[in-house]
């Protein structure tokens, strides 16, 4: 994969749940649980941020993992979610527009 | 274990409000026959005051909102609510009637990202459903809302609320959400008013008439399996908690009083007088309604039906005592299953039914 950018898409409900994220998609009604990793993820899926930035300077600092394992595990789960319609993926930075405010925790 | 039943655990051991019912309004376009509310739309929280609250429900961590009421759709400001919900990323349940949905409407509840909307169908045919909610038209105006909705992407699902007067229509319903492409929901069940009239009680389903929809496999799928006698209870039951209301999931009405549930009119606190956070936290009533574990029922914790049972815990309230049994939900877990429930032998009538009362009597060997 070249570059990835995610953002969180608007048409999903998700809210903090302790230390984990709810997630429910919009398009099936599919509920997803997501771990700290990938919730941090979902967080910094501001449409602007590359991923290997995110897993860089986010994922690696806070988890202590090795950076090429993480981005390819960081990268396996923006595609999972970006099959439900959940997170939005792209080569280049995606539109304010389309992303809209996040005001979850 | 389902992540939802994991989400739940979840929510219940941390303490969070999960589910959140919201009633914008009782205000309604229709008088149907069997509501449990009053219309009068006087002190509704305004905008501001339910914009605020929607943001404390976030910050509390409720996932799930249902925005009800009444009929939330004659508040004019309730698109501007639901959107302002769905940007705090709250899964939203919108309950209508659907009369006031046209195009525009349905556009905008998709746009917002409504996950489901929630109609009250009550026969297919206008002369029952009309009847019911006393509003001529009602029915063909409903679905074509339902019709609008369904066009522009929405999940809709028909509510068949099943009583005397539609009693036989429940399968014309569930062929209109088929057509229609909407689930089908049936609930037996009328609550007394909130205020205490129990007056439309009597418009409850016969017991004869409850007994064929338990048997129709077209609803429950395997009858066999739906009526089998309650299977024997294990401590996880007894130790368990009895009903979701006042642990996961709570109710807000228009002037924004907190309850355990809608069915549950035991007031626990003002949202114009304290915060969400404080009445969820230090509600005298929400401690005591967490207090309450299925062994401590004072008549069901002895029935076999303990561990299947429907039991309301706001419906065994509204009779006077929420430790208490319901006796609607006796009755559903009689009719279902033929095995006479704790609630019901207590009754003074029921030696009528061929289960006389008699002594306990201890034989020890």
């Amino acid at each position: 994969m070249k570059e990835c950018y995610v953002a969180r898409s608007r048409s999903v409900a998700a809210r903090q749940l302790g230390e984990e994220m709810v997630i429910m998609s919009a398009a099936d009604s599919t509920l997803f649980n997501l771990n700290p990793i990938a919730a941090l993820i979902w967080k910094a899926a501001d449409g602007k941020t590359p991923l290997t930035k995110i897993v860089a300077e986010q994922i690696c600092p806070e988890f202590a993992v090795e950076e090429g394992e993480a981005l390819r595990d960081a990268e396996g789960f923006v595609r999972e979610l970006a099959a439900h319609g959940i997170l939005l993926l792209a080569e280049t930075p995606i539109a304010e527009t389309s992303v809209r405010v996040d005001k979850t925790r | 274990m389902s992540l939802m039943e994991q989400v739940n655990r979840k929510a219940l051991g941390l303490g969070v409000p999960l589910s959140v019912h919201l009633d914008v309004t009782y205000r309604c376009n229709e008088r149907c026959e069997h509501c449990y509310l009053e219309h009068e739309g006087t002190d509704e929280l305004t905008t501001d005051e339910i914009r605020d609250f929607l943001a404390q429900l976030a910050e509390a961590g409720t996932f799930f909102l249902t925005i009800s009421g009444g009929e939330p759709l004659l508040r004019r400001d309730c698109f501007e609510i639901i959107e302002y919900a769905r940007g705090l990323k709250f899964n939203v349940k919108l309950k209508t009637n659907a009369v006031l949905v046209g195009k525009e409407e349905a556009r905008r509840l998709r746009d917002a990202g409504v996950e489901q909307v929630q109609v009250s169908v009550y026969s297919h045919k206008a002369e029952i459903h009309d009847g019911i909610t006393k509003l001529p038209g009602s029915l063909a105006r409903t679905l074509e809302g339902i019709r609008l909705m369904r066009e522009a992407g929405l999940k809709v699902t028909l509510a068949n609320v099943l009583m005397r007067s539609n009693a036989a229509d429940y399968f014309g319903v569930g062929e209109l959400a088929a057509v229609t492409g909407a689930q089908y929901t049936l609930d037996p069940t009328i609550t007394p008013m909130l205020n205490g009239d129990s007056s439309i009680l009597g418009l409850r389903l016969p017991s004869e008439s409850l007994r064929t929809v338990f048997r129709d496999e077209r609803l429950v799928g395997d009858v066999g399996e739906f009526c089998a006698p309650p299977a024997p209870i294990g401590d996880d039951i007894r130790e368990g908690i009895p009903c979701s209301a006042g642990h996961t999931s709570c109710y807000v009405s228009p002037r924004g009083e907190v309850y355990p549930c809608v069915q549950f009119p035991l007031a626990c606190g003002s949202l114009r007088r304290q915060s969400f956070a404080e009445i969820w936290a230090e509600s005298a009533q929400l401690r005591e309604v967490r207090g309450i574990r299925a062994k401590d029922l004072s008549t069901c914790s002895t029935c076999a039906h303990l561990g299947t049972c429907t039991r309301c815990p706001g419906l065994a309230f509204m009779e006077g005592n929420m430790r208490g049994p319901s006796s609607a939900d006796c009755e559903k877990s009689y009719v279902r299953t033929g095995v006479v429930t704790a609630g019901m032998m207590r009754e003074e009538g029921f030696s009528g039914r061929g289960v006389g009362r008699m002594e306990l009597v201890q034989i020890r060997l």
